[in-house]
């Protein structure tokens, strides 16, 4: 269920990071769940807390419960810093007194739209053109596509741990941990 | 609402911790202020940690969790004044603003200076452009705080392990860690040409200890919280000071002025989370905001001695990195396990190198035996497309990847400064630390002459395609991004901004700590010190925290 994305701009994306992050014989970007990592972090504040940072101290995924999925409350600065980020400064005062931001949200809507209603049909190699067009927001999806690819599935990315098993990665192991021996052995 | 307290103290990370430990056990009452916010300890229940941290790279890594926000609270940089107000405005080597500072980030390497960092000058020798000092106290003066402050935060070492080690009066309170697999590798081959690894004494238990478990080599250590309290630094002096009762921590406050009055202290003006200003009063503040908050502080409250914030220095980062034939899985283990000193011994050797350069010596640092540990990060490093999946499978820059950081002695000078801001102001209205750095001729000197000697180490122990890079970046077009090909120095060890010594007019603090100009604010972080020395500054600015905040308690 989409956060801020319409149904439109998620299928671009997902087709955007399947060129950035492909699928070959391991699965890649949208398998893992990508397009809703950063939708969930454009859309961070439709949650209460909003989804900025997972809990702790453990995931479950190695003994425990899982403190991730109960994300922290922010104050208000906090808030403030995060929605000027994500929503830009929209010429509100308090979020420009470093200048005006645009925000994330923004950047996502003119980025999607800039690479074409037909990107999703388009050849894979006419994508890559496309994005290389685009340098600075293939470069931002690039960023966001590593963090959904390999951060904590809590985040909305990384489902069923495919970006971990990809590279053969546990992840938090907490708080199992690792053994004197498999720290120092091969 | 206005209360009295012996000391208010600025700041909660390891100096301002073990100050408030100090003071109460000699009964006096302290009110600690700390600017971010509490994720370490229960305030009502200090027996009990907080369960805040965890091992998430999304958090630790990319969202500031520790905070601060660069876009909340700023720093800028610029390389000297020909660069104008600054070429840079967000992460300036930023320490966690938590509740237990600078201690919680770090993977807890600590070591103690050697007795020669105390006397470079009388030592070595002048460097010209330099500002080098002796320190006004000496290696034998500390070596009884160096003692109690690995008891208190609880270190893992082995005495006699590094035949360059300053003497000590006892073992360390706990044996070392399990050693991390790539660097069995690099220790054997630095063995084999003949330097001196040894297991690097961490503030992360090797055993259970003070109430808090053994470290279990989750390997998210360096720049994370340790989500079951195996790292000692600073919890363990700050919770004891909790339990005294006779200490106050409040979090999210922050100290905007030192009030004075003639030349003395008189307390402090605060803000708290909704921008709200307060005044507290107190006999003596103590400051420990770190090498570039507590200048920024002084400056703030008006002072004006012409040496705050000069003689700025960090470290200057040799990373010399390689590929190996096999997977060295850094991800186990604390991050650092071993350590060796050879390039902090400025022997024949070195000082024929440096005088090729017209330089009379040259001083390397520490080097830490490291590899890489988290995906995201190594994620961006590589190019989009099909060749990321296969990058990012065979690892190159992460599980094949080893090497070292050398942790290069800097000298200070005095035009490497941080002042206030012109411009640029915080989140609160308030103008921010402002950076000028460049590096000496000897750091670009001393760097390149031991990354010669870490190449063979490295060839030797197997690795391929090794190259060198340093932080800050000496050469080419400017780039202040803050990543290690930066020109803003990415290490976290900064120091130097409020030098002690024997000469009012020389420096800002007598050997006790304290502000000539206002004698009862004493500064108790690595501000204090006159020459960075090539080791991390926790341990000595523990010391030197404990040894001065003692004097203070014997005289109240």
């Amino acid at each position: 269920m989409p956060r801020f994305l319409n149904e439109q701009q998620h299928s671009v994306l997902s087709a955007v990071v399947d060129r950035l992050i492909p699928p070959d014989d391991d699965p890649g970007a949208s398998d893992a769940g990508v397009p809703d990592y950063i939708d969930g972090l454009l859309g961070a504040f439709t949650y209460d807390p909003p989804h900025i940072w997972a809990g702790g101290p453990f995931s479950g995924r190695f003994g425990g419960a899982n403190g991730f999925t109960s994300f922290h409350r922010l104050t208000a600065t906090e808030e403030l810093a995060w929605r000027t980020r994500i929503e830009g400064s929209l010429g509100i005062p308090e979020r420009e007194r470093l200048g005006p931001v645009a925000g994330l949200q923004q950047r996502y809507a003119t980025g999607l739209e800039a690479l074409g209603a037909d990107f999703t049909s388009l050849t894979p190699q006419a994508q890559d053109e496309r994005l290389r067009e685009q340098p600075e927001f293939t470069a931002l999806v690039y960023e966001h596509a590593c963090e959904g690819m390999y951060g904590a599935p809590e985040y909305g990315g990384n489902r069923d741990l495919i970006g971990w098993s990809n590279i053969d990665y546990l992840g938090d192991v907490q708080p199992r941990g690792y053994s004197d021996e498999e720290v120092s052995q091969p | 609402m206005t209360r009295d307290f012996d000391a208010i103290i600025v700041g909660s990370g390891p100096g301002g911790s073990t100050v408030a430990d100090e003071l109460t056990r000699a009964g006096m009452s302290v009110l600690i202020l700390e600017r971010g916010r509490n994720r370490l300890i229960n305030l009502d229940d200090p027996h009990e940690l907080a369960a805040d941290y965890s091992s998430d790279e999304l958090k630790f890594l990319e969202r500031h969790f520790l905070g601060p926000d660069p876009w909340l609270e700023p720093r800028t940089f610029r390389r000297n004044e020909a660069d104008g107000d600054h070429v840079h405005i967000g992460d300036v080597n930023n320490l966690p603003a938590t509740v237990g500072g600078g201690g919680v980030h770090a993977d807890g390497k600590l070591p103690r200076f050697r007795e020669d960092d105390f006397r470079v000058l009388s030592e070595l020798g002048p460097i010209e452009g330099t500002s080098i000092a002796d320190w006004p106290i000496s290696y034998d003066d500390l070596e009884q705080c160096y003692a109690d402050a690995e008891r208190l935060i609880g270190v893992a070492g082995l005495a006699g392990a590094n035949p360059f080690a300053a003497w000590r009066s006892g073992d360390y309170p706990m044996p070392p860690g399990a050693p991390m697999y790539g660097s069995t590798i690099t220790a054997a081959a630095a063995e084999r040409l003949g330097f001196h690894p040894y297991p690097g004494p961490t503030g992360c238990n090797s055993v259970p200890y003070d109430g808090r478990p053994a470290c279990n080599n989750c390997g998210f250590c360096a720049y994370f919280g340790c989500p079951i309290h195996a790292k000692g630094d600073p919890v363990a002096v700050l919770r004891q000071a909790l339990l005294s009762g006779r200490a106050e921590l409040r979090p999210d406050a922050f100290v905007s002025k030192i009030l004075l009055q003639n030349g003395l202290a008189t307390g402090v003006e605060w803000i708290d989370a909704s921008g709200q200003a307060h005044e507290e009063r107190a006999a003596r503040v103590v400051v420990a905001g770190g090498a570039m908050e507590t200048p920024r502080l002084l400056l703030l409250s008006g002072m004006a001695h012409p040496e705050i914030g000069r003689n700025l220095m960090f470290h200057m980062q040799t990373f010399v990195m390689g590929r190996m034939p096999f997977r060295v899985h850094g991800h186990k283990g604390r991050s650092v396990t071993t350590l060796h000193d050879d390039h902090i011994i400025v022997d024949e050797a070195a000082k024929a190198a440096a005088r090729e350069h017209g330089l009379p010596w040259v001083k390397g640092g520490l080097v830490e035996h490291c590899s890489p540990s988290h995906p995201i990060a190594e994620a961006k490093a590589y190019p989009w497309g099909i060749e990321h999946k296969e990058l990012m499978r065979t690892s190159p820059l992460r599980d094949h990847f080893l090497g070292f950081c050398m942790q290069g002695d800097d000298m200070p000078q005095s035009v490497n400064r941080v002042d206030l801001d012109p411009s640029i102001c915080d989140v609160r209205g308030l103008p921010v630390a402002r950076t000028t750095y460049e590096p000496h001729r000897h750091e670009i000197v001393s760097s390149r002459y031991h990354a010669t000697k870490l190449t063979a180490i490295l060839a030797e122990a197997g690795a391929e395609e090794i190259f060198t890079a340093t932080s800050p970046k000496t050469e080419g077009t400017l780039r202040t991004s803050h990543s290690p090909i930066s020109m803003v120095p990415v290490s976290r060890h900064v120091v130097g901004t409020a030098r002690m010594g024997n000469d009012p007019t020389t420096s800002v603090c007598d050997p006790w700590g304290r502000l000539w100009e206002a004698p009862n604010v004493m500064i108790a972080d690595s501000s204090l010190f006159p020459t960075g020395s090539g080791y991390g500054p926790t341990l000595t600015l523990v010391a030197l925290a404990l040894r001065n905040a003692r004097a203070l308690a014997s005289e109240a």
